[in-house]
């Protein structure tokens, strides 16, 4: 050992340049880091936050009860109560019943300030039809004098939640101070109130000029029945296929293409896969528009290749030594694979799935092409006749309420992105769960 | 190197039991294998030694087709097992496979219980159709691996759960369950400790009653205490072949002295 130069550059009390500087960098690159998982953290809070604020109240709705008198004169002339002739008398007869029963009420309150016209339009344009559907399926109802709750008007429920108040209803056509007065009055006596809505889960779409009735339900079953066919369909062909590729096909030519295709076929953006399945499954195959069965082979189509990629690396990830000792005591490759590598790669392969099948839940583009952007109020039958009949989509619902004039469908349009987000947090946590759950260590 | 033998049973069968002849192996266009010519006899324990990538790994993996499963590898040459050509077009490998078991370098248990582990084989082959059968094949595996003691109480405890020598010796029993007659071992003995060793080396001695074994290792001490023949290949010829006393004691080619004397490899 040659003597040190000066005492000090030896000592390793003092850091020499080179240490200071490598330090400050590793400093530096920590501050960077942890400055993008704020902006990352800040940017998620502020989604969910907007998304939260605007969507909450779509989960509680403002009802008034009222006390409709249901005339046999006005509903069932021949007193039969057939429903089949008492259908004769349409939503435009009820909506008067409704409209006094709320008037005799107002005025059993005091509240005479106001018109007829205004009394009847505080109620939803939808109570009608629910009364009449009500009295349909209980003739015996009529001659009563029936409580019987309904909706109110979007504007009405606005007020309850804060988005219409006395100053902005003086310029609104659709709702006078006079409405709000008589709605607080109901309220002070009980009649009104503001409370969860289950309707919007499970009701079906409405008209723009309802937004108050407006629910999930077809859109929950549209989208789920879609992802029923894209399990179905996509699971086996997927997993079959990767195996098929990574176990048995050999390396050449053609797999290298095939491979190269898969993985192009990933990132080939959805709305093409919309118009292929417009031009392919409608057009050609004669499919029914707006059918969920379309809507799903058309996923199907878009998440077979994240399956795929997804499964090859889960094989990939199983250990050769585990196909070797297979091989070795006499397993048949498809014994080897089916009885040993399978069940290894089992977790990876499902969280693949359960991230493709997210991926396709929150898949508006293609779904617009191939009609399922469409006006839907009836539900469709159970499976799999239902797989046929039109009904629309979460995302889709999501889109098509945006689109609306009226300001309470931008509540319900959160609403819906929360009930969407939510599907999508259950599908991951699962994934994950899965993975904890079933990751084997060899 | 005599004295350190486990035992000097004479090679009480002189049967042979593969014979390879003008065995060549490609790797692509790389020969990995050249003209390779040499008996295994039954009942007898041949060690293959040599340095590394000498071939003898690749060579041991021709006589169950194991390198069937390596696209780019291709096979020249016949091997006869019992007279029979394993690498005819009718010879189906699986089928070979249960007559020819191998042990490989890493423990590779599968991630299944101990006792599955074993029974795989049998239950592929349909070796045991009653539940007691296998039991008793299971049995007497792990009695033969020297293993039965240690396990018999937690037969359904993973596999993987079990210590490196082992494991080992589980995969011992997992290939000796279909009551193969020649059993292979790639290294079987380089990720174990000493005493995991000897205890697998003695192991090996007691298979011989039953089954001929072939033997690849990179000890050479392993080879003097195991084996009766020693087969030591170099650059993918097969140097010499013969008795082990005589190759470690009085080799007749410079290189396989080299070798063992520490000078090459």
């Amino acid at each position: 050992m040659t003597a040190p130069s000066t005492a000090a550059s030896t000592s390793i009390m003092v850091a020499d340049a080179r240490t200071l500087k490598r330090n400050a960098a590793e400093k530096r690159f920590r501050a960077y880091g942890l400055a993008a998982i704020f902006a990352g953290l800040l940017a998620l809070v502020l989604l969910v936050g907007s998304i939260l604020n605007n969507g909450a109240s779509a989960f509680k709705q403002t009802f008034i009860q009222i006390d409709v008198t249901l005339p046999e004169s006005k509903l069932d002339k021949s007193g039969v109560r057939d429903p089949e002739v008492m259908k004769k008398a349409t939503t435009v007869t009820y909506a008067p019943l409704l409209r006094d029963g709320l008037m005799a009420k107002l005025d059993e309150l005091g509240v005479t300030d106001i018109e007829k016209k205004e009394v009847g339009n505080m109620i939803s344009k939808e109570a009608a039809a629910q009364l009449r559907n009500h009295v349909l399926a209980n003739p015996n109802l009529i001659g009563q004098t029936i409580p019987f709750e309904v909706l109110a008007n979007g504007r009405i429920d606005g007020f309850f939640k804060g988005r219409v108040d006395f100053a902005s209803a003086e310029l609104d056509k659709n709702v006078s101070p006079a409405q709000l007065n008589a709605a607080l009055a109901l309220e002070d006596a009980g009649s009104l109130e503001t409370r969860f809505n289950l309707g919007f889960l499970t009701a079906p779409d409405a008209s723009d000029q309802r937004p108050e009735a407006a629910g999930l339900g077809v859109a929950i079953l549209g989208s789920l029945y879609m992802m029923g066919v894209v399990l179905l369909l996509a699971l086996p062909i997927g997993v079959t296929a990767s195996i098929y590729l990574e176990e048995f096909a050999p390396t050449n030519r053609w797999t290298d293409l095939i491979e190269v295709n898969i993985s192009n076929l990933a990132a080939v953006p959805s709305i093409v896969f919309g118009i292929l399945g417009l031009a392919i499954f409608i057009n050609f195959a004669g499919l029914p528009q707006s059918a969920p069965i379309v809507g799903g082979l058309v996923l199907t189509l878009m998440t077979l290749p994240t399956i795929i990629i997804a499964t090859r690396a889960s094989l990939k990830s199983v250990p050769p030594s585990i196909r070797d000792a297979a091989l070795g005591v006499g397993a048949s490759k498809m014994q080897a694979v089916f009885h040993h590598v399978l069940p290894l790669a089992a977790p990876g392969i499902l969280t693949g799935t359960i991230i493709g099948l997210a991926q396709a839940l929150g898949e508006t583009a293609p779904l617009l092409l191939i009609g399922m952007v469409a006006f839907v109020r009836e539900y469709p039958a159970g499976p799999p006749e239902g797989l046929f009949d039109p009904a629309t989509a979460l995302p889709v619902q999501i889109y098509n309420w945006t689109q609306r004039a009226d300001p309470a469908f931008v509540e319900r349009a959160s609403g819906a992105i929360i009930i969407l987000l939510l599907f999508l947090i259950v599908m991951n946590a699962i994934a994950v769960m899965l993975r904890r759950r079933f990751e084997r260590r060899w | 190197m005599k004295d350190i033998q486990l035992e000097n049973r004479a090679v009480t069968d002189e049967k042979t039991k593969i014979a390879a002849n003008n065995v060549n192996v490609y790797y692509g266009d790389t020969r990995a294998i050249k003209d390779v010519n040499i008996d295994i006899k039954s009942r007898t324990v041949t060690a293959f030694i040599g340095p590394s990538g000498c071939g003898k790994s690749t060579f041991l993996r021709c006589l169950n087709r194991m390198n069937d499963t390596i696209d780019s590898c291709r096979v020249e040459g016949r091997i006869l097992l019992d007279n029979e050509d394993i690498y005819d077009t009718k010879v189906d490998p699986v089928q070979l496979r249960a007559k020819v078991g191998m042990v490989f370098q890493k423990p590779n248990p599968f991630p299944k219980s101990i006792y599955d582990n074993v029974a795989y084989g049998p239950r592929i082959h349909g070796l045991a159709s009653k539940k007691a059968d296998l039991d008793g094949i299971v049995e007497d595996s792990l009695r033969k691996a020297a293993l039965w003691d240690e396990v018999k109480d937690r037969l359904q405890a993973p596999g993987t759960g079990l210590s490196g020598g082992q494991q080992q010796r589980l995969c011992i029993a997992r290939a000796i369950a279909t009551s193969p007659e020649v059993l292979l071992m790639d290294e079987p003995c380089s990720a174990l400790d000493p005493i995991a060793t000897a205890q697998v080396e003695e192991l090996i001695d007691g298979l011989r009653t039953n089954f001929s074994v072939v033997i690849v290792t990179h000890s050479m001490q392993q080879a003097a205490r195991v084996s009766q023949q020693t087969a030591f290949f170099h650059l993918g010829n097969l140097v010499e072949l013969g008795d082990t006393d005589h190759v470690f004691t009085n080799p007749t080619d410079p290189r396989t002295e080299s070798y063992i004397t520490g000078r090459i490899g």
